[in-house]
């Protein structure tokens, strides 16, 4: 995929096609500190020496249980959070070194709808796309479009955000990130709450992101089904630490293969990866997201 | 495909983005003055009676002619102005943390300068429209004469004057940043002691040596001075100077002073994990 007149150019197949993502070493940890004497009181590795990289146009899926560090790599890799140790590339971009050229190319939708709840989806997405430097006549049409498309009646898409569904508002939040076609989408438990048909939709989208708008996405969940679906492989983080890495299919042969069984569900390999199921929450030694 | 508008480096391109990315923190914020307007009602509501209960103190004086009502209604006016500035631009990152969103914002791609420029634009504009609303609601209740004032050079303090206060505004902004539980309460605090200290209701030749030598210091006190000199005396631009030069400088000063200090407390809020967490 070339983008136009000088940009950075980000290479689209053969040989030495760059990396969407490469993380190398990469630690993170935070300290509490006493309120006079700043000493250390709590300290919580939430990512420790994690190593991975994602190709173009993959659906690189993270999974965890609560805790397990997966929002602060998410952080990480949307420049919001500054790393302790290690290097974090997008498309060949330091996220330290150049955090403008890599803002460019991400977007993240989030568990929680990160919107202003009193505007409509109309202003919110305005606002968004606006701040990704759109404009243009067309606009409002545009959104009202891919609004529409996604479902919004449209006495509906002027309405205040907070008065619609929290699938409906997670639908928004795909519609900004089709809006502002970033080449690296972040998806931290996009589905997490919805009902099962709203769910359904945003997987929907999500593929309909990557191939309508080449762009890679890296998902995190820990609903096992969503990850198979979806994924093309799959990071399987416990404690901050990454502890596999394979296609779903991969990754339950070799969990079957070590319990000496003819094969295992996700959720499974998952509990045998990490001696927890998805949904439990990490507290052991103070190792919190 | 993705289009190639949302990754093009800098350049005209790029400088266009820039602008269009500053507008869209005005758009916004007039978005939300709409969505909100019970609460903005009733803030104007608010601005009003306090002003018309300072103005008819000044009024219960008896003191001959209109002077001190002009005086006392001077200082409400621009106080309320000044106070819009620092507060939109102060209170940015505490209220954006308390929506929710200041995670996205932080994570676009726009320079902080631009998102600053945005949300002064704003602030300016909607203290302009809200004091000239303010104006028109005092000026139903008393009947003065301003047949001399300046008009143009007042315009001109409160232009110079509000570049000071978006730089205070800027520096302030960093304490939400810095400490996420009372950051909000410290700007408060702030703008709380520059209201005491520049003679909005009186001359600061009133306080204490102490309090005196803090007001030569707020920008407040220029703009106070300066607005009086032209509005009450007619005095001309040039006459002003002796105001105008302070509040430039102090623009001068904190407005990149602010920048890079905001700058360097949001990569100390991203080391440590403070964008998101709210008081």
């Amino acid at each position: 995929m070339r983008t136009g007149g000088g940009q950075p150019i980000l290479a689209t197949g053969g040989p030495r096609q760059v990396d969407a993502v490469a993380v190398e070493h990469l630690s993170k940890r935070f300290v509490r500190r006493s309120l006079i004497r700043h000493r250390p009181i709590q300290t919580v590795h939430a990512l420790d020496d994690v190593s991975f990289s994602v190709r173009q146009q993959e659906i690189f899926g993270v999974l965890g249980v609560n805790g397990s560090g997966k929002s602060t790599l998410i952080r990480v890799l949307s420049t919001l959070l500054i790393p302790d140790a290690g290097s974090v590339r997008v498309f060949g971009y330091d996220i330290g070194r150049d955090e403008a050229a890599v803002k460019r190319l991400i977007n993240r939708v989030s568990v929680e709808a990160s919107f202003f709840k009193k505007l409509s989806a109309m202003e919110n997405l305005l606002y968004a796309v606006r701040l990704y430097g759109r404009g243009g006549a067309g606009l409002r049409r545009e959104i009202e479009q891919i609004l529409v498309a996604l479902g919004l009646e449209r006495p509906r898409i002027g309405q205040p955000l907070e008065q619609l569904s929290r699938g409906m508002q997670q639908k928004v939040a795909i519609a900004r990130a089709f809006l502002t076609s970033p080449v690296l989408l972040l998806l931290d438990e996009p589905t997490t709450g919805l009902d099962p048909r709203s769910k359904k939709d945003v997987q929907e989208f999500v593929i309909r992101l990557r191939d309508e708008h080449d762009a890679t996405i890296i998902l995190c969940s820990h609903d096992m089904d969503e990850a198979e679906r979806l994924c093309d492989r799959i990071a399987v983080l416990d404690g901050g630490r990454l502890v596999a890495i394979d296609s779903p299919t991969g990754l339950r042969r070799r969990a079957a293969a070590g319990a000496g069984l003819p094969d295992l569900t996700l959720e499974q390999t998952f509990i045998q990866l990490t001696g927890r199921p998805p949904d439990a929450v990490d507290v052991e030694d103070g190792q919190v997201a | 495909m993705a289009d190639s508008w949302s990754h093009s480096s800098p350049g005209a391109g790029g400088l266009w983005r820039e602008v269009r990315a500053s507008y869209a923190f005005v758009e916004r914020n007039v978005f939300l003055v709409r969505r909100y307007w019970g609460w903005e009602i009733a803030f104007l509501v608010y601005n009003v009676t306090s002003s018309l209960s300072v103005m008819y103190i000044g009024k219960a004086q008896q003191v001959q002619g209109d002077q001190l009502i002009l005086y006392l209604g001077i200082g409400t006016l621009v106080w309320s102005y000044l106070r819009s500035v620092f507060a939109n631009i102060s209170e940015m990152i505490s209220w954006e943390r308390w929506e929710g969103t200041i995670e996205y914002t932080m994570m676009a791609p726009v320079s902080r300068l631009t998102h600053m420029l945005g949300v002064s634009l704003f602030s300016v504009a909607y203290g302009i429209v809200r004091t000239a609303v303010l104006l028109g609601a005092l000026a139903l209740f008393f009947d003065v004469s301003l047949g001399h004032a300046n008009f143009v050079g007042a315009l001109v303090v409160i232009l110079i004057g509000s570049l000071s206060f978006i730089g205070i505004g800027i520096m302030a902004a960093v304490l939400p940043l810095l400490f996420t539980e009372r950051g909000e309460e410290m700007t408060f605090i702030i703008s709380s002691v520059l209201l005491l200290v520049s003679g909005v209701y009186y001359p600061i030749s009133v306080l204490p040596g102490w309090m005196q030598t803090v007001a030569r210091i707020s920008p407040a006190t220029y703009v106070l001075d300066g607005m009086r000199a032209t509005v009450l005396d007619g005095a001309g631009t040039g006459q002003v100077l002796r105001y105008l030069v302070p509040m430039a400088l102090i623009g001068a000063i904190t407005i990149p002073l602010g920048m890079a200090v905001f700058s360097s407390v949001e990569r100390y809020a991203k080391r440590t994990g403070r964008l998101k967490r709210s008081g």
